[in-house]
């Protein structure tokens, strides 16, 4: 490394500081730690994930994760497959978030995502000691409440998000309301089942032109989406973007409370693979800002949430299923992969029809291989 | 359209003088014999003299792959894949699977063992179910391998099989006027499903590609309706959307002698240690300009098939049997003109034979408010290049070229038949 360079690469380390001190001012990281049998510092930068134990005895964690990265990060703890035990959403650079995790004895991964994108940094987590073992009631029972903790996790960066958006829209700053739009409709897009269970509050936040019933209004993302797009002025869309923060809260505070049995998890990780085969890969979910594979991206990460809070019950019901599903989402990432750009995604229009066929063909194994899984859960 | 009484395109190499000499020494044999329609094998085969009724089932274990010599159902589905998946594990165990579900259907079963109506109310069915309640229909699947297969457009031998690519398996050459679209050409793998009941064709189809989600890739599909060839001496003649009966000198399934002569690949042809008692396949889109023939007036619609249009008779002749004389003049003109469709396809012109197996489309229109319609065109021989390939050179100065673009082209070898309940589609392929 020359003079140059090491001058440089002290210069993000020093303001980074800064930044993090500030921020802990207002966030604090006290009181979750209450019943932990240990706490972990994480430290998430761009490039790096440092996790302060990787070697641990089986029992409660605390993650205390600080992002002193310049991009927002999200926090995981993934057990085989995939199966995500804990996370966290949406920290802000600087920014110090904790996460309670029950471990049981196993290899697990800790992972930071800068930029909330592609597999992640990671480190693996050995946990020994007594592993638990779960009848089969109970491993269902544990996948409802896996899949609710997952929602939660979502639901609080959706209404963070979709915030900063209706703000953006607000204060006129189209530029910063497009860049915002993909990433709060990410966090929709990943719980679309459990969202889509409202019936009357989702067509009001994700109705397209057309869908309304006589007498109603298009309101929503994609008129705001529209407008953005289309003519750039957002001088009045003041009322429309303060609904769509109602109605998102209103769904929220419906989902948190909200437990999907077994089947309907099941179902619904089919049901977002089918919102990719019928709305994303033909780019007509997103027709004005095309930003289609962001939600193709979440739908995705939804339905493997979905299928592996299942997965403890799956393994042992029928592992040569949970084989095949672990290989095909493996695909069908790598399959989307290619259209990465940046800390996002390739806009649909710019995909030829082969490319969009790959991604075609990887969901449709996809999904034949998920839609199995509702009927190994219902022949328990 | 003017008259061409003495066409500029006399094809290449071909006289009539050659011919009268040909002919006279007796020369073309099997193929002179093939002139004269119903000659070859006339007296029907055994096997065959139990002809199926339109509902039956037909057998789908043989030493030939039914849906070749099959006397031609009324409709067609035939799909193209390419194989997506670099796995040769997971290539063999669907091609196990397809032979499986294709024993079902063709004896008029559910596609999967539990069936379209009593597997769980959680699972998805694993036979789609709108064949419920009808017939085998004399469903036929037919399953061929692409050049592809074996080796990948760029090179690539993805399942160690370029070794086992017999050398008539290639890609075909291109042809004056060709208009090949490769999106609809080509592929890796087909299945022709041909059957009485268009839907039990679709039902089959679909059910195969759900069955191959993973490893194939629908590269692309044709429906046809109306079967522009008898392959068989028990079927009449259909007609072809020219309006004109197709498929009179056809080689026959009676024919024993020919099929195994011009059809079906033996022990000590090229890939025969895979591939003898199976036949290649050669389709091609041919896309009719319907509205120009049908403004062709009778005279010049007949001169350019060769026949009449009402009986089928070759020009000169009365009946549809009759043997094609192409020394025969009226009022001064040969009766058969040598641009004629007729006398460049005639066996005994082409030097060759191949048995026909098309089927006429209509995919809806082109936009332009003219009919996208005209005749896909399957052919089975023992090698491409001494059957389509050639008989498809000596139509370079066909007339009919005016009225027809090809807009697909593929050629596949199909195995032999399934010998046995453990035998599977490609075994003898993929087992070394």
């Amino acid at each position: 490394m020359s003079l140059r360079d090491h001058r440089l690469a002290l210069l993000p380390a020093l303001a980074l500081t800064a930044l993090t001190a500030a921020a802990c001012g207002g966030s604090g990281t006290g009181g979750t730690t209450t019943g932990a049998d240990g706490s972990i510092t994480v430290t998430a930068k761009d490039d790096s994930c440092d996790v302060g134990e990787t070697e641990l005895a089986a029992g409660r964690y605390s993650f205390e994760v600080t992002n002193s990265g310049g991009k927002v990060t999200e926090f995981y703890v993934y057990a085989e497959g995939d199966r995500v035990m804990a996370e966290v959403e949406n920290i802000a650079p600087g920014l110090s978030r904790d996460l309670l995790v029950e471990l049981p004895a196993g290899e697990y991964e800790a992972t930071c995502k800068p930029g909330m994108v592609g597999d992640g940094i990671r480190s693996t987590l050995t946990v020994t000691g007594k592993a638990a073992s779960l009848s089969e009631d109970e491993s269902l029972a544990r996948a409802a409440t896996d899949y609710q903790r997952y929602v939660r996790s979502q639901t609080a960066a959706l209404i963070d998000r979709t915030t900063a958006f209706v703000q953006a829209v607000k204060g006129g700053d189209v530029e910063g309301a497009k860049a915002l739009y993909p990433v709060a409709r990410g966090y929709w897009e990943r719980i679309e089942p459990v969202a889509e269970s409202f019936g009357d509050l989702d067509p009001k936040i994700d109705g397209r032109d057309g869908d309304q019933a006589e007498g109603e209004e298009f309101t929503g993302f994609h008129r705001i989406e529209q407008v953005l797009w289309e003519t750039g002025d957002v001088s009045d869309m003041g009322p429309i973007a303060d609904r769509l923060l109602t109605d998102v809260e209103e769904i929220v505070a419906r989902a948190d409370d909200t437990t999907l049995a077994p089947l309907q998890l099941a179902n619904g990780a089919k049901a977002l693979l089918d919102e990719v085969a019928t709305g994303k890969i033909t780019g007509e979910e997103e027709r004005y800002s095309h930003t289609d594979l962001w939600d193709f991206a979440a739908n995705l990460e939804g339905s493997q949430a979905a299928v592996q809070a299942l997965r403890p019950y799956l393994q042992d019901a029928d592992p040569d299923l949970v084989a095949e599903i672990d290989d095909r989402f493996a695909s069908t990432e790598a399959e989307l992969e290619q259209y990465r750009d940046g800390d996002g995604w390739m806009l649909h229009e710019r995909l030829t029809d082969e490319q969009l066929r790959g991604l075609s063909d990887a969901i449709t194994a996809l999904t034949e291989s998920v839609s199995r899984v509702a009927a190994v859960v219902a022949g328990r | 359209m003017t008259e061409r009484p003495d066409s500029p395109h006399r094809p290449a190499g071909l006289s009539r003088r050659r011919l009268f000499g040909l002919l006279g020494a007796g020369t073309a044999g099997a193929l002179a014999a093939g002139t004269a329609g119903g000659a070859i094998g006339r007296a029907t085969a055994p096997d065959l003299a139990t002809a199926a009724g339109a509902t039956d089932a037909v057998p789908f274990v043989g030493a030939h792959q039914a849906g070749i010599v099959t006397p031609a159902q009324d409709r067609l589905h035939f799909v193209a894949f390419d194989v997506i998946t670099d796995d040769r594990a997971e290539l063999v165990g669907m091609l196990k699977a397809w032979t499986a579900a294709a024993r079902r259907m063709t004896a008029g079963r559910d596609a999967g063992p539990v069936g379209a109506v009593a597997g769980s109310p959680y699972a998805p069915p694993d036979d789609t179910g709108e064949a419920l309640g009808l017939a085998p229909s004399g469903l036929t699947l037919t399953v061929g391998f692409g050049p592809t297969l074996f080796t990948t457009a760029d090179g690539a031998d993805r399942f160690g099989l370029a070794s086992r690519r017999p050398k008539p398996l290639a890609e075909l050459p291109s042809f004056p006027g060709d208009a090949i679209e490769p999106a609809i050409s080509g592929g890796d793998l087909c299945i022709q499903a041909c059957a009485n009941d268009p839907q039990v064709a679709v039902h089959a189809v679909r059910n195969l590609v759900r069955l191959g989600a993973g490893v194939v890739s629908v590269r692309w599909s044709q429906l046809g309706f109306g079967r522009t060839s008898s392959t068989s001496t028990g079927q009449a003649t259909p007609r072809n959307l020219f309006g004109f009966k197709d498929g009179t000198n056809n080689l026959k399934a009676e024919s024993d002698s020919a099929l195994d002569r011009f059809v079906w690949v033996a022990d000590g042809d090229p890939g025969g240690d895979w591939l003898a008692g199976g036949s290649y396949l050669v389709t091609r889109r041919i896309r009719m300009l319907i509205e120009s023939w049908d403004t062709a007036s009778l005279d010049e619609q007949e001169r350019t098939i060769g026949r009449t249009k009402g009986t089928g008779a070759p020009r000169g002749q009365h009946g549809e049997f009759d043997p094609v004389d192409f020394t025969k003049q009226v009022d001064g003109e040969f009766a058969v003109p040598e641009t004629s469709h007729v006398f460049l396809a005639n066996p005994t012109n082409a030097g060759t034979a191949i048995l026909r197996r098309g089927y006429s489309f209509v995919d809806g229109s082109d936009g332009l408010g003219r009919l996208d319609a005209g005749l896909f065109f399957i052919a089975y021989q023992r090698d491409p290049a001494t059957g389509f390939v050639q008989v498809q050179r000596n139509l370079r100065a066909d007339a009919m070229n005016e009225y027809i673009r090809h807009t697909s082209s593929a050629v596949f070898a199909c195995p032999p038949g399934i010998r046995g309940a453990d035998d599977w589609w490609g075994r003898a392929l993929f087992s070394r």
